[in-house]
């Protein structure tokens, strides 16, 4: 399967990434070139064989029911270009 | 064991278009909001009303670096509720990425379970009315992170952002296309609810979005449905359309009702319904389209590189199992069968599991139905005039309430005085044995008494008396006299022998 120029402008903006008109066609390419080696990796047979998780065995970590974290208001907007009344700020945007 | 009533399948809703008769089918979505102290990958709390951002971890900000860990009383949630919808638990799931750019997602992608769900299928009975319910399919269960929330009306060129509710623990239950109509389609989001209250897995607050659903309505003409139900192709299907986020059983049933028609009258125009998203707007009771997520829609899902697979045991499963309460269907059918109550009785009761608690305490050592009436007319009508009071702050306890019914058993008061004495253990409280002795509420069953009080009455009106004998009907002044003269205390039967037997009649 190969990426043509409009699937790649595609993707770009799925992930609200800017990408100039002239990058696009190099971007296709490379993108291209990367789904050919999953290609080849899907010709190996893995019938039944799990699909490896993890290097070593390991459980998925829990944590308690326990509140442990937040309240720290400031810091969670700190970063924030514009932030009002406890509120991150961000231009209009309404269905 | 029988622990459901028998019942009987609804007809599915047929609107009548302009040129032919149609059905509807319908699936839903249902949002549930976990009830957990924390959320579901970070320690932040959940609780609703606080602060803006102050319920917030770097991990639901999205910080570089932040990694989930998940909260084990979520999953342990999630699976009670599959267990409750009598559901398949998968012992392996694992998380998903479902990625897409809104200001109330910082993550930039929400984590789900697209792939592998930790319930599978399941079922739930929708009560339509005494002996009539609909049995719902649910396709699976998965545990996903809840979005922000975005403020829209507090600034004219700003949109504000909360991100409080970002990451809080959401159940999503799949239901089968098995609902007919709007009417099922709201019975079916009661249903839900009562369950996951009876469960404790979720509050069911619609009002704060605690338990929103998405609706998806398809129309078929007659005969179509049959042909799905047989094969699970869906082609036999009209196309479906997903109204969004509705957090309201009216609203459901209106926007379900006008998309209907909608379908209807695009078909019968020798159009195509367009597979899509809508809104429902309520003010105008129409829904429309949400052109603007179209585009939106390719979720570009993949496994969550921070999370390994979800493995929980069977033991541990087994555990949540024994745990389980009696459920509402269980609990309505007990109603009938021990307690010899109507199913509609017994629904009214099982609603809310605060009702049906309170109930078996009043009904304890009294007979069922008397207690189901005194539950559903005096104390309901009660709470229900005294500001719409919880039962759980209702100012008569089911001991009290009990004492009262045992009180009319044993014929010491009667159920005329029974009311009286209802509203004096409402409004002053004590204990209603106490109050009956104390008051001289006590029924007078001596008939010496009583054929004293019927002799002074006659004694005192022979011209009465002279008309009561042409024509015996009078015999009920009497009555209403030796009961006035006794102040309402005097066994009303007894006091109806004795006047007839002194008058002669």
């Amino acid at each position: 399967m190969s990426i043509d120029i409009d699937t790649a402008r595609r993707v770009a903006h799925l992930a609200r990434i800017a990408v100039d008109e002239k990058d696009l066609p190099a971007l296709a390419g490379e993108l291209s070139n990367i789904l050919t080696f999953m290609e080849q990796l899907n010709e190996v047979d893995v019938e039944g064989v799990a699909p490896m998780t993890s290097v070593t065995p390991m459980r998925l970590k829990r944590r308690e029911d326990k509140v442990t974290d937040g309240d720290y208001q400031e810091q969670i907007l700190s970063n924030a270009p514009d932030a009002r009344e406890g509120f991150f700020a961000v231009p209009k945007v309404v269905e | 064991m029988l622990d459901h009533l028998s019942f009987e399948t609804p007809k599915p809703k047929t609107i009548a278009g302009a040129k032919y008769d149609w059905e509807l089918v319908i699936g839903m979505e249902v949002h549930a909001q976990v009830a957990s102290n924390a959320k579901l990958f970070s320690g932040a709390s959940t609780t609703f009303g606080a602060e803006p951002n102050s319920n917030v971890a770097f991990v639901d900000a999205a910080m570089p670096g932040m990694l989930p860990v998940i909260n084990e009383f979520c999953v342990a949630q999630a699976v009670r509720t599959g267990l409750g919808m009598k559901a398949a638990i998968n012992l392996k799931s694992a998380f998903d990425r479902k990625n897409y750019f809104y200001p109330d997602l910082p993550q930039g992608y929400q984590i789900s379970q697209l792939y592998h769900p930790i319930v599978g299928e399941g079922e739930v009975i929708v009560d339509m009315g005494p002996g009539v319910a609909r049995k719902v399919r649910i396709e699976r269960i998965h545990l996903e992170q809840d979005a922000g929330k975005s403020i829209h009306d507090m600034d004219p060129n700003m949109s504000f952002v909360d991100l409080n509710r970002t990451g809080v623990a959401l159940m999503e239950i799949v239901s089968r296309p098995d609902i007919r109509g709007p009417e099922e389609a709201a019975a079916y989001v009661a249903k839900m609810r009562q369950l996951l209250r009876y469960l404790g897995t979720c509050d069911g607050n619609m009002q704060n979005g605690n338990l929103r659903a998405d609706v998806n309505v398809s129309v078929c003409r007659p005969g179509q449905y049959e042909k799905y139900q047989e094969s699970q192709d869906f082609s036999h299907l009209g196309t479906r359309c997903e109204i969004k986020n509705m957090n309201s059983m009216r609203f459901i049933q209106q926007a379900i009702d006008y998309e209907a028609r909608r379908q209807i009258a695009i078909l019968e125009d020798g159009g195509a319904v367009d597979q899509e998203t809508r809104l429902y707007d309520a003010d105008k009771g129409e829904t429309r389209s949400m052109r603007s997520k179209e585009e939106a829609h390719d979720y570009r899902y993949f496994p969550c590189p921070d999370l390994l697979p979800l493995e929980i045991e069977q033991g541990w499963v087994d555990d949540i199992e024994a745990t389980l309460p009696e459920l509402p269907d269980a609990k309505k059918a007990r109603f009938v069968n021990d307690f010899g109550l109507s199913e509609y009785d017994a629904g009214v009761l099982t609603a809310e599991v605060e009702n049906a608690d309170y109930f078996e305490k009043v009904a304890e050592g009294n007979d069922g139905k008397l207690a189901a009436n005194w539950v559903i007319n005096e104390l309901f009508g009660r709470l229900k005039k005294d500001d719409d009071k919880d039962i759980t702050d209702s100012p008569v306890s089911p001991e009290q309430l009990g004492g009262i019914i045992a009180l009319i058993a044993k014929g010491d008061i009667s159920g005329k005085i029974a009311k009286d004495l209802f509203e004096i253990v409402y409004t002053e409280g004590g204990d209603p044995a106490q109050i009956v002795e104390a008051r001289g509420m006590k029924q007078v069953t001596d008939t010496g008494a009583i054929e004293a009080a019927v002799d002074q009455v006659i004694a005192d009106n022979p011209a009465q008396v002279e008309k009561a004998k042409q024509n015996p009907k009078l015999a009920g002044w009497f009555v209403g006299q030796v009961m006035k003269a006794t102040g309402g205390k005097a066994n009303p039967k007894a006091v109806n022998q004795i006047v007839a037997a002194k008058l002669g009649i």
